[in-house]
Order: structure tokens, then sequence, then C-alpha cells
């Protein structure tokens, strides 16, 4: 029998602050991103993009590249050995253009050299005689254009019919909304490093939200069976969505293969904005009708989505954003038109809210002009309506978890308002920041107030489970749980969250993470969807409580008991009753325990033809009231404070949940006052720092988070829902009710610019 | 062509190097010193800061070769030898949740020593208008306001135990 020593549980396990396992390595400089591999001998690769929305490829000669010293490899179309296009789940999209280029930045040809410049200039020397064509830009007219793709121009269209059809209400108002294309802007750039092996396969060490995935489309491209393609994660530089996709994976193997040698890739940002995905530009029109009280009677929308030019997710993105379309509210009677189409602008997919914070921008606006039209606060009017536990959605499915909805409302709305007003604020804090010139006198303040909510996992019948694996064994100092799972991690913090929940189900104090590989172990999911806690923590979870019963077993073994009389607690198995104990490193001795499992959600079912189903999981609700102070003159917004309030089901790291809402605003706020990709024709006009403007420490607001409601979810692991999500979703549309109400102008569409408002009509009708 | 850089006090020997070559690139690419970060290498990100005789500067807009000469600081300066050793700073960060994907990190870092040599307690706003010109996309700068003031504190602790 053994003395046991008390573990410290304060600071230990599920429920505490612990700090990033990669925070010592992350501020010494030593954390190695994608960008930082290398490899003896290694080339660099460089990819040739498409200068044109939409052209013909009439000739391509790539002679005078391969006359430049140092160019070890110059690939085009023909080069593609298996499959000539991959996508996430349409495969429509080409790895390299053949013979048209349907959006400005598509890839066309790929050169590997001795040094990043000598493959930059390779590429330039390539002679490709284009044909430009007239681009389809409008997404309205895609819907009936002459199809731009051999697949045709509209990926989904999708109707939610709920309800009676002729209910109608007293009050009715109706609007048009229009969200710009929001770029994720990580900041690391795509990377990574190609490596090809003996096999004749190849690895690649690459930053991406998905190795299994990345894995099944590069195979397929290369031609390779898949355990020859092994994809391993390298330090990700934040993600947001961005890395859901392929970029640049096949092009990497593509050259290592060719050239027999390591080919490291990083992209320039101006290539970074052309590589990835972008949040879907909207246009979204509501009628809302309700009776008298403020309640809600009726709700029409049409949603209208950009895809531009191949398919990514986009026809999971309309899903959520018709889905959602009439807010966390009860609303009996509905009809949602969604349409995502094909365009010849840059392919749109995954970010941060996928499709919620579009729809939250639009029906938030309406609940505003609702009140307005009702004479009601705005705030009253959204509790009147507050979706809760046991309510139906649009989608006629029942909330059978936590709906915290008017807990969130209350707790935003009541939070204390910042005590200093702009004229007593300094000039560095005002609109305009450090560079502020104009007088104080036209600053006005406004407050507004939004209420959002979105999905938890993938949706509509996906299966979209983790493995996890956990091997518990008797180190030198004493037991070690090491856990592979192939979750990647890219910010978020489940390399943390892992850990604790090891500490938490089997008392170590020892954990470390396998480097997450699809060489060996299966698919986690995607980092996406405010899913991994829930997902590959729930995998790790029941992986530790596997490996905790084999332990029981032993221990009951030898103590001549059944380990149903037996538990693990604080580092030891111990008997129910009386005072046999063994500890965990005793039990050990005998030998390593190991168990791998697969965890999947609650199965959902896809949306019938009248968009009716139980399509989802979970869901999760966020409110945001925001201050603003607004230069009138100037159109100059700054965001001075958001109060929020989330339903997180339980708080498992509370600084990493704050880390996760307070980084949520900032991309928030940033949709509304300043981040749009500017598209002219097609061209992207803004694919740099300089122009595409992501919010800095002088534009951030401060964050007042009010309240965060822990009603655990039934069938989370530990009651906890995903939290990276909702902060993003309404602090958008609470910011613009602010600038409203600040202006009194209607502002229907975001990012608010600074002309919208400087330069608005005096006769624009008022909100 | 062929030069010497002082880096983190040490003379280190720049072989067969195009001219071209910013100071990120040498540093990163020829020297094995990759904390310095490459987030948008047109100077407007800070992920690349480093102190170029005690200057804040992004080596993404220096030429390496002009560079000879000088004493240049990276994060990797920064800290003591061993694992662990931590710069208050650098500790700052860690324990305020300051770090999430990490990227933005090493040019914060540098940037606040600049701060904190040139103002030793700033105001929050000092903070603000001082890192504005490091970009951060994960944590929305609350953190990483919490750990500038902590760091301060730190090092006036320090002060006074001298």
């Amino acid at each position: 029998m053994t003395v046991l020593e008390r573990p410290r549980r304060a600071t230990r396990g599920v429920g505490v602050s612990a700090p990033r396992p990669d925070g010592v390595p992350k501020v010494r400089g030593q954390f190695q991103f994608s960008s930082d591999l290398f490899a003896e001998g290694m080339l660099w690769g460089h990819v040739l993009r498409s200068p044109h929305p939409s052209a013909r490829i009439r000739r391509l000669d790539v002679g005078p590249a391969w006359a430049i010293d140092g160019v070890r490899a110059v690939l085009t179309a023909a080069d593609v050995p298996g499959a000539p296009t991959y996508g996430l789940e349409i495969p429509d999209q080409p790895v390299l253009a053949a013979d048209v280029v349907r959006y400005m930045g598509e890839p066309v040809v790929a050169v590997a050299a001795d040094h990043p410049e000598t493959a930059r200039r390779a590429a330039a020397a390539v002679l490709v005689d284009y044909e430009p064509l007239d681009p389809l830009v409008d997404p309205e007219d895609a819907i009936s254009a002459p199809p731009i793709h051999p697949d045709g121009n509209v990926f989904r269209h999708l109707r939610i019919e709920h309800g009676d059809p002729e209910a109608r209400g007293e009050v009715v108002v109706e609007g048009t909304y229009e969200v710009g294309m929001q770029d994720q802007a990580f900041m690391g750039p795509e990377s990574g490093l190609a490596v090809p092996a003996e096999d004749g396969g190849v690895d690649l060490y690459i930053a991406t939200q998905w190795l299994h995935v990345d894995r099944d489309q590069v195979a397929r491209c290369l031609g390779l069976p898949l355990e020859k393609v092994r994809l391993h994660l390298a330090g990700v530089g934040g993600a947001f969505g961005a890395r859901e996709d392929v970029s640049i994976q096949v092009h990497l193997c593509l050259l290592a293969l060719a050239t027999g040698r390591p080919v490291k890739m990083v992209l320039s940002r101006e290539d970074s904005f052309f590589s990835h995905v972008h949040r879907h530009p909207a246009r979204i029109w509501l009628r809302h009708q309700a009776d008298r009280q403020g309640r809600l009677v009726r709700v029409d929308a049409r949603v209208l989505l950009d895809g531009g030019a191949y398919a990514s997710s986009s026809t999971a993105v309309i899903s959520n954003a018709t889905a959602f379309a009439t807010g966390p509210y009860r609303v009996p009677n509905a009809t949602v038109d969604g349409w995502v189409v094909r365009t010849n602008n840059p392919p749109c997919g995954a970010m941060r809210g996928f499709g919620a914070v579009q729809a939250c921008f639009a029906y938030e606006a309406q609940m505003d002009k609702l009140a307005a039209a009702l004479g009601m606060d705005p705030v009253q009017l959204r509790l009147a309506n507050a979706l809760r536990h046991g309510d139906t959605l649009i989608t006629g499915q029942r909330i059978e978890g936590s709906a915290p909805v008017a807990q969130v409302i209350e707790a935003a709305a009541g939070a204390p308002l910042p005590a200093v007003g702009p004229e007593a604020l300094p000039d560095v804090a005002l609109p305009g920041g450090a560079g502020r010139t104009a007088t104080r006198s036209r600053v006005r303040r406004g407050v507004g107030f939004a209420v959002g909510y979105k999905n938890l996992m993938y949706s509509e019948g996906f299966d979209d489970a983790s493995e996890a694996r956990v091997r518990l064994e008797l180190a030198e100092d004493g037991p070690l749980a090491t856990v592979t799972c192939a979750a990647a991690e890219v910010g978020q913090g489940f390399v943390t969250l892992a850990r604790q929940i090891c500490e938490e189900e089997l008392g170590v104090e020892r954990v470390v993470l396998a480097p997450p590989s699809t060489a060996r172990i299966g698919s986690a999911g995607s980092t996406s969807a405010s899913r991994q806690t829930w997902m590959s923590g729930g995998a790790v979870a029941e992986a530790c409580r596997a490996v905790a019963g084999r332990l029981l077993e032993r221990a009951a073994r030898r103590l001549g008991t059944d380990p149903g009389r037996l538990v693990l607690a604080e580092g030891a198995v111990q008997a129910l009753e009386g005072a046999d104990a063994l500890s965990v490193a005793e039990l050990l001795a005998e030998g390593p325990l190991e168990e791998t499992v697969t965890f999947h959600h609650r199965q959902t079912e896809p949306l019938d033809e009248r968009g009716q189903g139980d399509a989802h999981v979970a869901f999760a609700f966020a409110a945001h009231r925001a201050v603003v102070d607004v230069d009138l003159d100037l159109g100059l917004v700054k965001v001075v404070q958001i109060a929020t309030a989330q339903d997180v089901g339980r708080v498992l790291n509370p600084l990493q949940v704050l880390g996760q809402i307070e980084g949520g605003i900032a991309q928030g706020v940033g949709l509304a006052v300043m981040e749009e990709i500017v598209l002219d024709q097609g061209r992207v006009r803004n694919p740099s720092f300089t122009d595409y403007l992501i919010p800095t420490a002088l534009d951030m607001p401060d964050v007042a988070v009010a309240a965060l409601v822990e009603e655990p979810e039934p069938g989370a692991p530990f009651g906890a829902k995903g939290v990276g999500e909702p902060p993003t979703i309404s602090s958008t549309p609470a910011v613009v009710a602010a600038i409203r109400a600040a202006t009194g102008l209607p502002l229907t569409r975001v990012p608010v610019r600074p002309a919208d408002i400087a330069l608005a009509t005096p006769g624009d009708p008022r909100p | 062509m062929r030069y010497e850089l002082v880096v983190n006090g040490t003379p280190r020997e720049v072989d067969s190097s195009w001219l071209g070559e910013s100071l990120l690139y040498v540093l990163r690419e020829r020297l094995g010193l990759p904390g310095s970060k490459n987030a948008c290498e047109q100077g407007e990100c800070g992920s690349c800061s480093v102190l170029l005789d005690g200057r804040l500067v992004c080596a993404c807009l220096v030429l390496a070769a002009s560079a000879v000469g000088a004493e240049i600081t990276t994060v990797e300066g920064l800290g003591g030898e061993g694992p662990e050793d931590l710069d208050p700073i650098q500790r700052a960060f860690v324990e305020a949740g300051a770090v999430q994907c990490g990227f933005c990190t090493p040019g914060l870092v540098v940037a606040v020593h600049d701060l904190l040599r040139r103002v030793p307690q700033p105001s929050e706003w000092e903070i603000r208008e001082a890192i504005s010109g490091n970009l951060c996309r994960c944590t929305g700068y609350g953190r990483i306001l919490d750990a500038v003031q902590r760091a301060a504190r730190a090092f006036a602790e320090q002060a006074v135990t001298r």
C-alpha cells in the first residue's frame, strides 16, 4: 500500500486556467511554424497565378522559366498525374488551370528552384497567352447566366417552409442587407514542406485545419494510395476557416515528387489573399411580421451568397445562412430561400461563424427596425421572442439542449456602460486614433444591441467523428499519459485542453501530445464549427476512461475484488469501502495501457425538400452590446466597448474562453467597420495588410464579459459547448446598430465605410 | 556576397547571399533564427520586429547587407539560456494568456521590450499605441495588454528588489 500525495487540484484538470503547453516556445521564438521548416537540400516552390478573373488560356510556354539558372521543376496541368481537380465537398477546382481560369489568383504553373527569388522570377518568365473574357461577377446574374463551369452556376438552392403560409402579422418591416467579402487574415501565411519518400510516396508537413481530408484530396490528385501520402501538422499561425480547403498542398507534393527533393513553399501575403477562400459576400432580403405585442408571427427571407469560382464548403455555408436566417427567436411561420452561386469572384468558403454571421447582420437589423415600428425597446422585443429549451426552430427541429437566450440578452444589456464619454477621452482614443486631426465636438456616441447563434459540429447527417488514443505508462519520474489525436491546434488551445482532460480523468501530472499526423491515427475531423472541444475533447476523455477502466481491472485482480467496487482518484485506485489502495504507478509497473476510441456526436439527419429535419447537433448563443463614438464629419468610427454574455455550457479553461471571446469580437468589429476584400469586376484591389485593414490594438474596444452562462449541454463532454464562433456572430450587428443610433443612418451594409457616414445623403430614410 | 552580422551579441558569417535578401530572410533562412516571423513582409504587421542598434525595426524592410556593423537583437536573444528561462515580458505573455497561435508573439515581445525600456510604466493608451504596429488576429489584444501591464509591474518590482 502506498501513501499518496494529494495532487494540486487547483491548478490542474478541467475548469482551471491552465497555461498553454506551447506558450514558452512561442514567446521564445522557438515554436516551429510551417514557414520555419528546413530540410537539407530543399528547394523553394512558387505558384504562378492568373491575373484575370476570367480568361481562356490560348497558349502556355514554360521554356523561358526553364532557361533560368537554378530552376528544377516547372509544372502545368498536364503534369498532374491523378485527378485534375479537388474540393472539400465537390471536386470542381483544378490543381492547375488547363484551358480556362475562373478567378484572379487561380494557380496556373508551379515552379521549384534553388532560391525563393529564383522561383518567383521563373514563374514570372512563363509565357501565358490569355484571352480575357467578361467575368461573371454579380451573384444575382449568375443564377440565370450561361454556366462558367461544367457543374453549372448554382451550388445549392435550399428552401425552408415552416408553419402556416397564410399567417400574417399586423406590423410589417422589410429590408435588404449586404455583407462584404471578409478575409480570415491569419498571421502565418500558407506554407509547408513536402519531402519525397523512399516508397514513392510523400510526407507533407503543413499548416491545416484537417489533416485527413487534405490527405484524401492530395492523394487523389497525385494518383497515389492514401498510405503513401502522409500529412503531418506543422505549426499553424491561425486559421479561422481559411485552412479548411486545400491551397498549396498538392503543388508542394507535385514539386517534391517531380524533383525528388524536399520542397518548401511560403506564400507572400499577397499570394495568401489569393490562395484561400474568404467569407461569402451576402445579399439578404427579410420581411418580418409581428403582432401589436411584438410577438413574431412570420418571417420571409431570401438569402443569396456569392460562392465565387469554386464550390469549397458553399453548400454547407448556405445551409447555415438559410436555417439561421430568422435568428434565435420563436418564429412560428417562415419561408426562407437560400442560394449560393458560382461567379468569377474569388472562391468563398469557411470563416468563423460560417453563414450565421451574414444572417445575423440582417435579422438583427430587422429586429431593431421592428422595435422602432412597434415603439418597443429593442432589448425587450428580443426577450419577448427569445428561443428557449424545448422550442421549435424553423427547420422543425426541437431544441433539446440548453438555450439560455434570455439570460445572455439580459446579462449583456445590463452590463455597466463606459464611465467616460468622448469629451473626456484622450485624442488617441477618439475616431481616427493616433492620426486624428478633427474637432471632438462632432463626435457622437451610440449604443447598439444584438444577439445571435449557430450550430456546433457538422450538420445534416454528417458524422464528423474524432479518434484519439491515450497511452498511460510508467516513465522514470512517474505515470505519463501520451495523447495521440489528429486534431489541428491552430491557436485555439486544444493542446491545453487535452492535457487538462487527461489530468481530470486519470489524475496524472505528466501529459504529452504526440505530433498530429495521418500516419499515426484516424481523422479527428476539422478544427472548425466550434467542434474540437466537444469532439476531440470527447474522444480524449473516452480514451482516458477506457484506460482508467483497464487500470481498475488490474487493481481488482490484485486486490481480489470487483472493478465496480473501485475508483480512480487522486493518482490511485481506491476501494469504495475500506482502505485498500494501489497507486497508478504501482499498477503501471505491469506494463503500459493504451486505448483508442472514436467519438461520435448524436446522429443528425438531412433537411427534406421543405427544409425540415433534425439537422443540427446543438446550438450556442451569445449577445453583444456595442458602444461606439462616431465622427459625423469624417465618418470614422471608434468602437469603445463591447459588453457580452455567452452561452458556454461549462467553462473548461476560463482564460482560453476569454481569449476566444475577445479574439472573436475583434473579427466581428473588423467586419463591422473596416474589413473587406474590395472587388472591381472580379479583381481584388487590396490584397495586402496595407489596404486590407484588420483591427489594431488601437481599434480594439474594451471587452466586458458580463456573464458566461453555464447550463451544461446534455451529450457534450463535461457539458461544454464550443466557444469560438458565437463572439464573431452578433458583435458585428451590435456595432452597426450603435453606429445607426449615433448617426440616424440606415446603414444596411457591412463593413460601414467612412463614406457611408460622411457622404450619406441628407434625405436618407431613417432606420 | 559575403558579410558578417552581429546577432544577439555573436558575430555571424553570411555566405553566398544574394544582395537583395532582407534581414528577415537572412535571419530565418541563413542564420537559423526563425523566431522573427514573416506575416506580411512589407512592414505592416510587426511580426518580424527586431532591435537594430536598439531601434525597433521591421526586419523585412531592412536589407541584410545594410545591417553590417549594427547590433541586431532578435527574440532569440531575449530571455536566458535554459529552456524555461524567460524574461519578465515573455513570462507575462505566457501567464496572461496573451499567446494563442503565437505567430505575432515574437514580434510583440520585441516591441514591448522597446516600449518598456523607453516608458517603464506606460498607460493603457501608451501601450495600445506602442503595439498598434503589431497585428494579432487571434487574441483581440485584451490579454496582450494585460501581459504588458504585468511585465511593467514585474520590472518595477525587480528594480525595487535591486
